[in-house]
This record gives C-alpha cells, sequence and structure tokens, in this order.
C-alpha cells in the first residue's frame, strides 16, 4: 500500500527531534503498548503483520499528528471494529462520556470489506523452513519489482524498481504481503540486498554511502548480463 | 485526567480513544486490568538497552564471544534469556575504522526491543525515518555525529523480521575499563547507531 507509512526518502519532515527521548510520553501511551499486546494474546489481533497493515490503514493526518501509540491505537481500533468486537458507535459513545469532542480526529477508517485471518499459525515466531533452495546466492545483482500493490507489502517505494547486490540469505520466513490479508503463511527465502546511494538518489545522493534491506525472493528478479 | 498543556494537545484524540478501548475491552472481560500492569512492569524493570549494552561490553572484552556475535547473534546472546521479543533473529553489525552503521525502519518502526528496550521517540517519527536513508551523514549530524567523507556509512532499513543493533567501537579511554565500566558508557543511541561511544 502506498500510503503515508512509507516514509524512506520523502521530504520535508524537517530536523529529527533528538532529545524526544525513550520514556513513555504519557500514561495512555504505555496502556496502549500494553493493550496491543494483550489483544494479541487474546487472539483479538490475528497476527503482526495484520496490525502493521490495519495502522497503515489509518487517516494520513492521524498517522502524523497522533505519535507512534496514536497509530497502535487506530490500528487497533480498525481490527475491533472489523472482527465485530465492538463497533465505532459503542467507540464513539464511550469515547465522548470521556470528554472526546465532535472534531477530534480520529485515527481509525474501519473496512467494510476486512480480511479474515482464519488459519492458525504453522508453529512459533515467523521463520519457517522451506524445501526449495533460494534462487539467489550472496554476490547475486537483482532488480527489485518497480511496482506497488493495493495490499501490505515490506518493499519500500524507494527501492523499488532499482538494482542492488545479494549481501545475505536469512532463511526463509512467513510473507507479510499475505498473511496481512488472511491469505496465509506462504513462506520465503528472504535476502539481505544492498544498494549503492546513487542507484537510489542520483547525483545528489551523500556520498559514500549503503543501504541494506531485507527483501523477500518474489520482490526481486535476476539481473541479466546487459544490465550487469 | 489530562493536562491540557499544549504537548499533549496534539494526541487528546488518540488518549481519549486509547482509554475507551481499554474500558471496552475490559467491560468485556478481554483483557484485564492487571495482565496489562504486569506486562507493563516486565517491560519498565527487564528491558531496556543496560541488556545490549551488557552484551557489547563483554563482545569488547571477549574476543571469542565477539566472533560468535557476529556470526549469530541470536545464537550468542540466547544464554542471556532477554524477554521483551522482537529477536526472531538478531544480527550485530560492527562499526571499524572503515565502515559506519546505522539502524532505521522506515516503514513501522521495527527495533529490537529486547535488547535496547522501548524505541526513542525520534527513532519513530517521520523525520529520522524519511530522512536517514537519504541524507544519513547530515541526520547523524543532528545528533552531533560526525562521520568523515571517507568512512562508509551503512544503513540498515529493516525491512522484515531480522533485526539489527550496532556494535560501536571501543574508545580509546575505554582501553583498560573492565566490563561494567564500559556497560556505564555504552548509550541507547551507540546501538542505534547515531551516536558513538566517547
Amino acid at each position: 500500500m502506498d500510503g503515508i507509512h512509507d516514509l524512506g526518502g520523502k521530504q520535508g519532515y524537517g530536523p529529527v527531534d533528538v532529545e524526544a527521548d525513550a520514556s513513555w510520553n504519557e500514561t495512555w501511551e504505555s496502556r496502549m503498548f500494553a493493550l496491543v499486546n494483550c489483544a494479541f494474546q487474546a487472539g483479538l489481533i490475528g497476527n503482526l503483520d495484520q496490525f502493521r497493515h490495519a495502522i497503515e490503514r489509518i487517516a494520513p493526518a492521524a498517522y502524523l499528528q497522533h505519535g507512534y501509540f496514536g497509530r497502535w491505537t487506530g490500528g487497533l481500533e480498525n481490527l475491533l471494529v472489523e472482527s465485530g468486537v465492538l463497533s465505532s458507535q459503542v467507540i464513539d459513545e464511550r469515547a465522548g462520556a470521556l470528554g472526546q469532542t465532535t472534531d477530534a480526529l480520529i485515527a481509525a477508517r474501519p473496512s467494510a470489506r476486512p480480511d479474515r485471518v482464519d488459519y492458525p499459525r504453522d508453529g512459533s515466531g515467523f521463520e519457517r523452513t522451506l524445501q526449495q533452495p533460494p534462487r539467489y546466492v550472496v554476490g547475486q545483482r537483482v532488480m527489485t519489482r518497480s511496482h506497488g500493490s493495493p495490499g501490505h507489502t515490506r518493499l519500500p517505494a524507494y527501492v523499488r524498481g532499482r538494482i542492488g547486490t545479494i549481501t545475505a540469505w536469512h532463511r526463509s520466513w512467513i510473507l507479510p504481503d499475505t498473511n496481512a490479508h488472511g491469505l496465509g503463511e506462504n513462506p520465503e527465502h528472504l535476502y539481505g540486498v544492498a544498494f549503492s546511494s546513487k542507484v537510489l538518489w542520483g547525483d545528489s545522493a551523500d556520498n559514500h554511502v549503503e543501504l541494506c534491506i531485507d527483501l523477500f525472493e518474489s520482490y526481486l528478479s535476476p539481473v541479466d548480463i546487459e544490465h550487469a | 485526567m489530562h493536562d491540557s498543556d499544549e504537548h499533549e494537545h496534539d494526541h487528546g484524540d488518540a488518549a481519549l480513544r486509547a482509554e475507551a478501548l481499554e474500558a471496552l475491552l475490559i467491560d468485556k472481560g478481554l483483557v484485564t486490568p492487571s495482565a496489562i500492569d504486569d506486562l507493563l512492569e516486565l517491560f519498565n524493570e527487564r528491558v531496556g538497552p543496560m541488556n545490549g549494552a551488557q552484551v557489547v561490553a563483554r563482545a569488547w572484552h571477549d574476543p571469542e564471544f565477539k566472533a560468535a556475535l557476529l556470526d549469530n547473534a541470536t545464537q550468542a546472546i540466547a544464554p542471556y534469556r532477554f524477554v521483551g521479543g522482537q529477536i526472531d533473529r538478531l544480527v550485530v553489525v560492527e562499526n571499524t575504522d572503515a565502515v559506519h552503521n546505522v539502524v532505521v525502519c522506515t516503514l513501522c518502526s521495527c527495533y529490537p526491543w529486547a535488547v535496547m528496550g522501548l524505541p526513542p521517540k525520534w527513532y519513530k517519527d517521520p523525520a529520522y525515518r524519511s530522512r536517514v536513508v537519504r541524507e544519513p551523514r547530515n541526520v547523524l549530524r543532528e545528533f552531533g555525529t560526525e562521520i568523515g567523507p571517507d568512512r562508509l556509512i551503512r544503513v540498515w532499513d529493516s525491512s522484515a523480521e531480522v533485526r539489527y543493533m550496532v556494535l560501536p567501537q571501543r574508545p580509546g579511554r575505554l582501553r583498560d575499563a573492565d566490563e561494567s565500566a564500559c556497560m556505564a558508557a555504552i548509550t541507547r543511541n551507540s546501538l542505534i547507531g547515531v551516536e558513538e561511544v566517547v
């Protein structure tokens, strides 16, 4: 999804607020952190990929204004409403009773036709075993897929359609692109891929910089000799 | 319940929504206040950058451990039994005179919680996530970190479930320091790679 979350290389966000530290800003942030973890344990969230995508689908203005745990709040609300655990109306009423005003920016944008994650996890964690061998080897040059997709993906826009070099094979992992939508774990081989900053940003690139990112096999295609 | 100072205003809408969701899920019996409290206690007491600092300090003193850490960090730190998650596969990248490493997650805010704790707010903000992949030298300068033009900067975008932690260089002043003195000097920011240990 080409959403507000895909921030790599975007411009205009200004200097980094280096003093903004790690402590919980406010009590509600720590409560939300714990609440989402409890929601996972209670089976209210299908999987982490589904939750990440639920965050990507919140109102873009809220993504920028509500802070990290505000994004979690919007993502959790999306999933709770979509799964029928709570209704938007009930949440509105409760938040209204707590002092929410009519002009409040609501992050959640629950889908009218939500995905269902109705299969059990095929093991613990995110790593899975694959019979087929990895297609690429360390040192090989690869081209990333040039287009985005309407759903969840972990191929950021700034590395699409670029040539990079395989630097590591990280074994095989659940594919977020399908798992986020309840379409199965579909494990794939995962690779570390390095790109030179010139390839990503052209002549204005910061010199002597290499970008390393982890990409799934289906994001990549081989580069033939002419391109190499 | 909430202060109405300026800082909080932006987050006020989210705060009320968060409170409402918590109250409703507790009313329905789907989560319990004690489960929330227990989880927070665990994270506040056992999860933090002291874990990563402990690992780095040992690597500075124990060449065999350092080699194991760089080869397979997940295995090397398994005996510590760190909790907090997000380290299904941990990769430790070493700073040298030739290479400086810095970690980001441009798509969300992935971070190796079990060894580094709660990520700093700036790590999750758009400014850091958008810029460090494009102009890392400028971003590092905002942290007071000057990386010379001859030193390669390697930026690690944590886009899958592999998590990255930087093994900073041991400064000369800590040449004879023991592990606990080193541990005290190792900052969270140096484990992300936006600072060096001084």
